[in-house]
């Protein structure tokens, strides 16, 4: 992957923070409530797009459950709201326990009771989840696509277990926000959802920067080192395993925010959270964009999910040849994403084909170096 | 004893459905080192080609054989899903040999497509290009080695796609025409029904088993049986087997890798086809009907030990068995006065979906003890 990057000046970095800030501060006022709730619903995707993009862009481990820590995160903020404005329901218990016969309240939605275990637990349970299996799966040095094939087992195995359970979290029905109350307001409430998308629009650069923290410095070295050879990285001295179970974490985190944002933004959290495809959406968004750019990953998610909007509005039957062509474009002609693209060779390249541009010429040396040196 | 040979035979209907899906896989996978996320909705096409030649074998002309159907479709399947497998490898996985991680993500995207494709296109016109298809990719092949080797091959080439795209659009049309249910395209899930001899029950030993079951595992056997013979004892089967060991020193010594490639990936897909077959005979077929095998499927290759069919084997039986005792939670049939807290826990996890929480969760257990499966490949690099 190419790491050389088109530096900007500082007044234009300066500039372009200035309209994006605004922009967000402008947004509920110029689009209306439907858009406004849709690009927020694609914003906070954006954050589980960077957990992605930490894992498989740097780190190079290709997660095809990341919908059981997005869901998680959903489910937590879910049965907060629920638990909180269910005082005028029979039991002083969520209205759907009636329906099963339940009378008491399962034992761990106790602490949810809380808002500020609540604010913990969005984040902190998807990651410890997501540490467990990524430990396991590590210690035993498994990896590749039997890496990939495990997360997608473990998806399979939290969707039935979520799908199956009516009487402990309402099964495939999921759980409803809209009409719950937050902060005296309904959630589904116009004013509550201007709230969120600003939150979301903050939280998203944010975790952008954290993100760009994480893999700044040596730390984020060890994450490269790992993807391009992880036998080197071992005899040099490091333990992969435990810089994965944390990156991984770390990912699940940001999968755990980026969930209960989505819940709050479209009103409910079900099992299809944590169905296969959308978990293997996600990695399309990051490749699209770009893996191993940041933004990339931000755009990608955003504008793709966008894209299927706009087109499934028109022609419902052809997103699925769309994104299935996407898939299959982006491996074969486009694996650096489109970002990574821009970023590396790409434009010249093309300039060159055309004859616009000159073409760079070097020694043959230098050039056998230069590839080697970003053979990934 | 009657209560053991009946959560027998549930196991083993059981695991063979999910042995026939996955042999197709363990060869692609282990052999070829693809992950082919196609790979159930190649099983769909197959279990639609049943329904197809079902339809086909309704009309006037092909009525008195309409018994035979679905023996005709098993052959039919491989041929079509072995088609669309052999266009796949030559169009895309062949750029993306050593990357498993791209693979798995193209063929997702073949995947989306082939589910989409079966639902806005009239299963008649699927049909004509499946057989354009057919012969546009071997009809060139079985020409003289004088005409290939010509310069003007090219032309033959060209010429012989024509005439396979027009007899595919005949047949599409003569199909549409004849057969009015597959004239229009569907996302609805139809029906494959079983012919007279297959319905009903046979008794043995005191037990009653349905005889679709039974036919499954005939399917199965055979498909066993005829794929174990191919690679140990014919000749491309040697040379997939040499090529799977080493594939730089296979072609040192002549042996063409890229025909072994499409050989291997056609068999690997064709077999997909069979099962869609044995998929059909268990209930309604639909565009989503793979999807619903292929991680049990894979968690079959990677408990078995990739790239080794006995493996497959007794692994597939072995989940099989355990998703029968654990699902219909024959334990505490078995041993009914059993403590509270114990049977309160088999009870939970006894519905087919609970069952398939527990039975991932016991293979990702296994898996932390051997980590390559219950027969590893032998080797001494330090990745495997």
């Amino acid at each position: 992957m190419s790491l050389s990057k088109i530096k900007f000046d500082k007044k234009i970095v300066l500039s372009f923070w200035i309209i994006l800030i605004a922009l967000i501060i402008a947004a509920p006022t110029i689009l209306p409530v439907f858009r406004l709730n849709l690009l927020g619903r694609y914003l906070s995707l954006s954050i589980v797009a960077l957990g992605v993009d930490l894992i498989w862009g740097y780190t190079g481990l290709l997660s095809l459950g990341q919908g059981i820590f997005f869901a998680l995160g959903g489910y937590c903020a879910a049965m907060y709201l629920q638990i909180t404005s269910s005082s005028e329901f029979p039991n002083n218990i969520p209205e759907f326990f009636a329906l099963y016969g339940v009378e008491k309240l399962p034992f761990f939605w106790e602490p949810f009771r809380s808002p500020v275990f609540t604010f913990f637990a969005i984040w902190i349970i998807p990651a410890l989840v997501a540490g467990l299996i990524g430990f396991l799966v590590f210690r035993n040095r498994i990896k590749g696509v039997y890496f990939s094939i495990l997360t997608q087992a473990s998806l399979l195995v939290f969707f039935n277990f979520f799908n199956g359970q009516q009487k402990l979290i309402n099964g495939t029905n999921g759980l409803k926000t809209d009409v719950t109350q937050l902060f005296g307001q309904m959630v589904g409430s116009e004013s509550m959802q201007r709230l969120f998308f600003w939150i979301t629009a903050f939280l998203v650069i944010a975790a952008w920067f954290f993100a760009k923290w994480v893999v700044k410095g040596r730390f984020g070295n060890i994450l490269i080192g790992i993807r391009d050879d992880e036998p080197r990285v071992r005899f040099t001295g490091y333990n992969p395993v435990i810089f994965k179970t944390i990156i991984f974490s770390i990912a699940g985190g940001l999968a755990g925010i980026s969930g209960a944002l989505y819940t709050v933004q479209s009103g409910i959290v079900s099992p299809q959270f944590m169905t296969v495809p959308f978990s293997i959406e996600m990695v399309i968004w990051v490749a699209v964009g770009g893996r191993g750019t940041l933004l990339g990953a931000i755009l990608g998610a955003v504008f793709i999910n966008y894209a299927k909007s706009l087109v499934s509005e028109a022609l419902p039957a052809s997103w699925m040849f769309i994104q299935g062509g996407l898939f299959i474009l982006v491996v074969t002609a486009l694996p650096e994403g489109v970002l990574g693209w821009i970023q590396g060779d790409g434009p010249r390249n093309l300039l060159q084909k055309f004859g616009l541009k000159r073409k760079i010429e070097t020694y043959p040396s230098l050039e056998v170096n230069n590839k080697e040196g970003n053979n990934e | 004893m009657e209560l053991l040979l009946d959560s027998l035979f549930n196991g083993v209907a059981i695991g063979s459905v999910l042995l026939v899906a996955a042999l197709g896989l363990a060869i692609v996978f282990g052999l070829m080192g693809v992950i082919n996320l196609a790979h159930g909705e190649l099983m769909m096409l197959g279990a639609y080609t049943t329904y197809v030649t079902q339809l086909i074998f309704k009309l006037p002309i092909l009525k008195p054989f309409y018994n035979s159907y679905i023996i005709v479709s098993i052959f039919l399947a491989f041929i079509v899903s072995g088609v669309v497998g052999i266009l796949l490898e030559k169009t895309i996985i062949r750029k993306l040999y050593g990357n498993p991680l791209e693979t798995l993500l193209a063929t997702w995207g073949v995947s989306l497509i082939l589910q989409q494709f079966v639902r806005s296109v009239p299963l008649a016109y699927g049909t004509g290009l499946v057989i354009s298809l057919l012969i546009g990719l071997f009809l060139p092949t079985s020409f003289p080695s004088k005409i290939k080797e010509s310069i003007n091959f090219k032309y033959f080439k060209f010429s012989s796609w024509l005439f396979a795209a027009l007899t595919g659009v005949l047949t599409g049309n003569v199909i549409s025409s004849s057969v009015s249910k597959l004239s229009r395209a569907s996302a609805r899930n139809v029906d494959v029904t079983a012919p007279s001899w297959m319905r009903g029950q046979v008794e043995i030993i005191g037990t009653a088993f349905p005889k679709t079951r039974l036919m499954i595992i005939v399917i199965t056997l055979i498909s066993v049986i005829a794929i174990t013979l191919f690679l140990n004892q014919s000749a491309w089967g040697m040379r997939i087997r040499a090529v799977t060991q080493n594939r730089q020193m296979s072609d040192c010594l002549g042996i063409s890798t890229e025909k072994v490639d499409i050989i291997t990936f056609g068999i690997g897909s064709g077999l997909a086809g069979v099962a869609g077959v044995a998929v059909s005979l268990l209930g309604s077929v639909g565009p989503n009907v793979g999807g619903n095998y292929i991680v049990g499927c894979f968690m079959v290759v990677v408990l078995g030990g990739v790239g080794n069919l006995l493996g497959t084997v007794l692994a597939s039986f072995g989940i099989g068995i355990m998703t029968d005792l654990i699902g219909a939670g024959r334990l505490l049939s078995i041993w009914p006065d059993m403590p509270l807290p114990l049977s309160n826990t088999i009870n939970f996890f006894a519905t087919t979906s609970m069952a398939r929480v527990m039975i991932f969760a016991l293979i990702v257990i296994f898996l932390q003890f051997k980590p390559t499966g219950l027969f590893p490949q032998k080797g001494r690099m330090v990745e495997n």
